[in-house]
């Protein structure tokens, strides 16, 4: 591989992660629904920790979301509910029309901030992990599977255990292993967090191809303005804790889009208007008195 | 082979030679010890000759029992405290201080509540190795990442099949360790149980021959029972070792 971190060539062969085209594509049907969504922990000594919420969202078919906010606000908290994989204390959630209550709906797949490989396994099995348990017939697993290891760029470590790889493989393993599933709606969690700030932009352009490819909706959590600017169709902004959505800014970018749009002028106009979104929200979750007026 | 393996090998091999040129040089007497090639020789004897077949059968037969109800028993045991937080915070001190109960003194009692049998000693081999096995299999899963939960979550597996696919192998190195004190702990508690209190098996044969004065049986037994422990170990190591090894550790 020279230059690009995921092989281009077997990018433009096509169709690998893409399910069967749908009739329509209407981009405002909406995909998915939280209504007056609120979760509360249970905290240390009996009390409680009010981590999201209230939150309304709704996400379009086919639209790329991001979330940003400052750490500990909730944003996880947020896809986990969404996900299914933990239940609201308040509100409800749609996906597809139909209530997500208590697990995790076929379709939707979800990347975590923390590494999720399996130690036991090696890059390929790891990849063909939940093909193998949804009973997928094994010549379509191969095909799925050496599909997304040339994408990915891990073909020089088909047979290689996670210890083995760099942090930032490891989550490109993760990532593999979710988009094989051809999940209609992918949440991801800070999926660049472990790489270098080149690797990410290229990454991020690799999401946009995989995005415009699967015609999937994706919701990005991130806390790089930039790269929430450079990839989303719409931005929600979160509160401090207990996280709340406190703004929604669309980027009319086109669907044909890559980092370089980071050379536009709005580019910067997004880029600092989160920023003056985010600037309270941050110096109060970080405790600091700042210097906000 | 490496070069720890190689010192290793050389400061056994060392010795052995050692204990072998003290015995036959007299400064260890015969009464004391014999050399090591002599405990070779009688144990090639002994076997050859099946007088203690019966012997050496009966006690594997222990060990191999006690062993893998300590194993399943304290995999079972283990992960039904790890469910029950409560129940295991009020055991929990009872398992630290676990080991140093010197079970043997109960010896006499288990003998007369269960006869003089297998039972009792196959229950001390068990009690030995149990508990070890409880504390790794709960130590296993308290490690086991929460994310690899979710993973199986949003891969649609039920709780069995999350055990048997992801939980299992994610504590498999504590497990591990569970297993391998469980196996020299069996073999302690049995051979232990039978050197004070019973009417066949190794323990009692070695018993026999220190109090009869046949040194030559006691160590060419001794010999025996350091090199099956040895061979065992090393079975468990090399395996241990592969299981590891994928895992970069
Ligand atoms: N399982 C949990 N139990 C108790 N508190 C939690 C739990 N998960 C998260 N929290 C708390 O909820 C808040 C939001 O966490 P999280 O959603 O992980 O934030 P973010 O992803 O935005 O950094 C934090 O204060 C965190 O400590
Ligand atoms: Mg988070």
């Amino acid at each position: 591989m020279s230059g690009s971190v995921v092989d281009m060539a077997a990018a433009q062969r096509g169709r690998g992660f893409a399910r069967e085209p749908k009739p329509g594509g209407d981009m405002a049907e909406v995909h998915a629904e939280l209504t007056g969504v609120k979760r509360v922990y249970p905290g240390a000594d009996g009390g409680s920790v009010h981590a999201l919420g209230p939150v309304d969202l709704k996400l379009a078919r086919g639209e790329f979301y991001s979330v940003v906010g400052p750490s500990g606000c909730g944003k996880s908290t947020l896809l986990d509910v969404l996900a299914g994989l933990s239940a609201p204390t308040e509100g409800s959630i749609l996906f597809e029309g139909r209530e997500v209550a208590g697990r995790v709906p076929p379709g939707i797949g979800v990347v975590f901030q923390e590494d999720a490989s399996f130690p036991w396994l090696t890059v390929q099995d790891n990849i063909a992990f939940g093909l193998r348990r949804a009973g997928t017939d094994a010549a379509e697993v191969d095909r799925r599977v050496s599909y997304a290891i040339g994408f990915m760029g891990l073909k020089d470590f088909r047979k290689a255990y996670p210890a083995q790889l760099s942090g930032g493989m490891r989550q490109r393993v993760c990532i593999a292993r979710t988009l094989v599933m051809q999940p209609r709606l992918i949440l991801l969690d800070e999926p660049f967090g472990a790489l270098d700030a080149q690797t990410r932009l290229l990454m991020g352009d690799e999401l946009l191809k995989l995005w415009r490819e699967t015609g999937a909706t994706v919701m990005l959590i991130t806390h790089a303005l930039d790269e929430a600017a450079m990839l989303s169709d719409r931005i929600g902004v979160m509160s401090a804790r207990p996280g709340r959505l406190i703004a929604d800014i669309r980027t009319e970018w086109p669907r044909e889009r890559d980092s370089r749009i980071a050379a536009e002028e709005s580019f910067g106009a997004i880029t600092s208007r989160l920023w003056g979104l985010l600037r309270d929200e941050t110096v109060k979750a970080a405790g600091m008195s700042g210097s906000s007026r | 082979m490496k070069r720890a393996t190689w010192i290793r090998t050389l400061v056994v091999i060392g010795f052995v030679l050692l204990l072998e040129g003290l015995c036959r040089w007299g400064v260890i007497g015969r009464m004391t010890m014999i050399p090591p090639s002599e405990m070779a020789d009688q144990l090639w004897k002994l076997l050859q000759s099946g007088r203690y077949n019966g012997h050496i059968l009966e006690t594997l037969g222990n060990v191999a029992v006690a062993f893998v109800s300590a194993v399943v028993g304290g995999f079972v045991i283990g992960s039904i405290l790890h469910s029950l937080p409560r129940a295991r915070r009020a055991i929990d001190p009872f398992l630290a201080t676990y080991y140093a109960i010197p079970f043997f003194a109960f010896y006499p009692l288990l003998v007369v509540i269960f006869g003089l049998n297998a039972a009792p000693i196959i229950l001390i081999g068990f009690l030995f190795g149990v508990v070890a096995m409880i504390i790794n299999t709960m130590n296993g899963l308290d490690r086991i990442p929460r994310v690899l939960i979710k993973t199986a979550r949003v891969n649609g597996l039920g709780p069995l099949r999350t055990a048997w696919l992801i939980k299992l192998p994610s504590a498999a190195p504590q497990l591990f360790t569970g297993i391998k004190l469980a196996i020299a702990y069996s073999f302690i508690g049995v051979i232990a149980a039978e050197f004070i209190m019973s009417t066949s098996g190794l323990g009692y044969s070695i018993a026999y021959a220190f109090n009869n004065f046949d040194n030559r049986t006691m160590y060419a037994l001794m010999l025996f029972i350091i090199t099956l422990v040895t061979i065992v170990n090393a079975f468990f190591h090399v395996w241990e070792r592969r299981i590891m090894a994928r895992r970069g550790q």
